[in-house]
């Protein structure tokens, strides 16, 4: 079953992506088609379950709080479109 | 032969006996990549000058440890300090790193020189190198036909003999596909046996980075380099890291190898079943005891698996927004419009399908009928494994269902493409090791074998696998691609 394209628009507003009128037809088909097949999931039962997120059984790693010299701003900003007086700068917010 | 054509460990004696410089190595690379390239179309950026610096340096020291002066290719998604690192897509086509990945760095420490950035799919989304956002890689073997992916560069840069080795990441497959297509040995480690720091993420609870390599031997030597825990990726294993090499001795008397019933289906080519059912017969004659066994949660890992790694992809590619890297749309006028739309132009299709289908999976309402589904489905599929692991040292099967297909063939139905990981899918599942081996060729196509292990146990596979080479030469064979 094909998603609504008001069910893709509501995604497309989540995933901050502006799709074009042919993007969102075509996405509606194909992620329907998708979703279908995912469904089969729901063949099985997994009630008693416990859900896998991770392989290892690695939780919190940290790391002793000492202070670590960070990336230095030149390096940090070299990347960015565009730069003002060692910021990123942005269209207005406000 | 000539020197693009040898291994990493020939390479490495003919450099400790003085009988070759390491410039004259980078050179016969760089004279074989000006030769054949425009045809394999591997490369994204060539770093020529760099390498032939760096190896005159290695050359004037005269010492040629590990695999000091030995030249290599990574996948573009290797953050390289001071080159170019795109990951196939439009919205990273200028992104320059200031720091190393890991892997890259361990490699690096021992003075191996970097030839270049290999091609891939955009984001490391795909099974054929065409979704780069740049142009398609060919198969070596056949040029109408793709090398497979997302490390489809990788793989067809070794199998064209234009670097020794490369390094790869596989998610669903991404290393062990295109090994297979390409007729080159590709293993995808245990998940936290190599540092993901500094590569770019798709899944980050299944990505992980391996090898490429001509031969067993090579792929165990590079393997023990770039493995081990990494302060900076707090999900490496802090595990010690076993000599590879040390256990490529051939004896695999008495080794317990299974083969899945539901990896032989009605899908899988018959002269790929062919293929794999001779290379069980080659394992019992070394000696080896083979029987059936069943993983009967096998169908449902590539449902599954179209629901997690989109989900993971749709929140780590939320980074890209045009403010701190990357392509920016300046024509926006205000920040909501820059982000959707620097975002809609600077990913391609297949990613963009994704991070839709992922954020549809977390999204309100269906996290809990979708994503937490499959995260269970995920245990059932981890499940299977360890049972037949209880009686088995490793498991043989089938990397792919048929051999390389026709460029341009597959790109119309998404379902039909993703068709392609049924085999390698359930490894990444379950985080275990994997590894692709030549075993034999349809139609002058190379066809793969897939050799799964236990977790962290990457040596019995190696073992396993180097046993089954040296009793044939499928790995020696090389495609011709018109030239001399």
């Amino acid at each position: 079953m094909a998603l609504t394209i008001k069910e893709v628009e509501h995604v497309a507003l989540l995933a901050r992506l502006s799709l074009s009128e042919d993007e969102k037809v075509k996405l509606s088909q194909q992620l329907g088609a998708i979703l279908n097949y995912a469904d089969t999931l729901n063949t099985i039962p997994t009630d008693n379950v416990e859900p896998l997120t991770h392989i290892l059984s690695v939780h919190n790693v940290f790391r002793a709080d000492e202070v670590q010299p960070s990336m230095p701003r030149e390096e940090m900003l070299a990347n960015a479109p565009l730069v003002e007086a060692g910021y990123y700068k942005v269209p207005k917010i406000m | 032969m000539e020197l693009f054509e040898l291994t990493v460990h020939a390479l490495q004696q003919k450099l400790a006996s003085r009988q070759v410089s390491s410039e004259e190595i980078v050179k016969s690379i760089f004279a074989r990549i000006n030769k054949v390239d425009d045809k394999v179309k591997a490369f994204i950026t060539l770093t020529e000058e760099d390498a032939l610096n760096k190896a005159r340096e290695v050359d004037n020291a005269g010492q040629y440890k590990g695999i000091a002066g030995i030249p290599l290719g990574l996948k573009d998604l290797f953050c390289t300090p001071g080159v170019n690192t795109t990951c196939g897509s439009k919205m990273l086509a200028d992104f320059v790193p200031t720091y190393a990945s890991t892997a890259f760095r361990r490699l690096e420490e021992q003075q191996g020189i970097l030839a270049g950035k290999l091609n891939m799919d955009e984001f490391a989304m795909g099974s054929s190198t065409e979704n780069s956002s740049f142009f398609a890689t060919c198969n070596p073997w056949d040029l109408t036909r793709v090398p497979g992916g997302s490390s489809g560069g990788s793989a067809a840069a070794v199998s064209a003999d234009e670097v020794p080795f490369s390094l790869g990441t596989d998610t669903g497959g991404s290393i062990r596909q295109p090994a297979s297509f390409c007729g080159v040995v590709g293993m995808k480690p245990t998940y936290g046996r190599v540092s993901r720091w500094g590569v770019i993420a798709f899944a980050s609870s299944l990505d992980q980075v391996g090898v490429i390599s001509k031969d067993v031997y090579d792929n165990a030597l590079i393997m023990k380099i770039i493995a081990g825990h990494d302060h900076l990726d707090s999900t490496s294993a802090a595990l010690d890291v076993p000599d590879y090499t040390a256990c490529l001795d051939g004896d695999i008397k008495g080794l317990r190898v299974a083969y899945p019933q539901e990896y032989f289906g009605s899908g899988v080519d018959a002269a790929i079943k062919d293929a794999i059912k001779k290379a069980l017969l080659k394992y019992e004659e070394l000696g080896a005891i083979v029987e059936e066994v069943s993983l009967p949660h096998s169908e449902y890992a590539l449902p599954a698996y179209y629901l997690v790694a989109p989900a993971e992809a749709s929140a780590n590619l939320a980074r890209f927004d045009g403010v701190r890297y990357g392509y920016r749309d300046n024509e926006a006028e205000n920040m909501e419009a820059m982000f959707s739309q620097t975002r809609c132009q600077g990913f391609g299709d297949e990613v963009k399908r994704r991070i839709m289908l992922g954020t549809y999976a977390l999204s309100s309402g269906y996290y809990d009928a979708y994503y937490l589904k499959a995260l269970k489905v995920r245990r059932l599929i981890a499940d299977d494994f360890t049972r037949v692991f209880k009686d088995f040292d490793i498991i043989v099967a089938p990397t792919t269902p048929t051999t390389a297909f026709k460029l341009g063939k597959q790109s119309g139905d998404p379902l039909t493409l993703y068709m392609n990981d049924i085999l390698t899918v359930p490894v990444n599942m379950a985080g275990l090791p994997g590894m692709s081996i030549p075993c034999g060729f349809d139609q002058g196509m190379p066809i793969g074998m897939q050799i799964i292990g236990k977790a962290f146990d990457e040596a019995t596979i190696y073992k396993a696998a180097y046993a089954y080479e040296q009793s044939t030469n499928f790995h020696t064979m090389k495609p011709a691609l018109g030239v001399e």
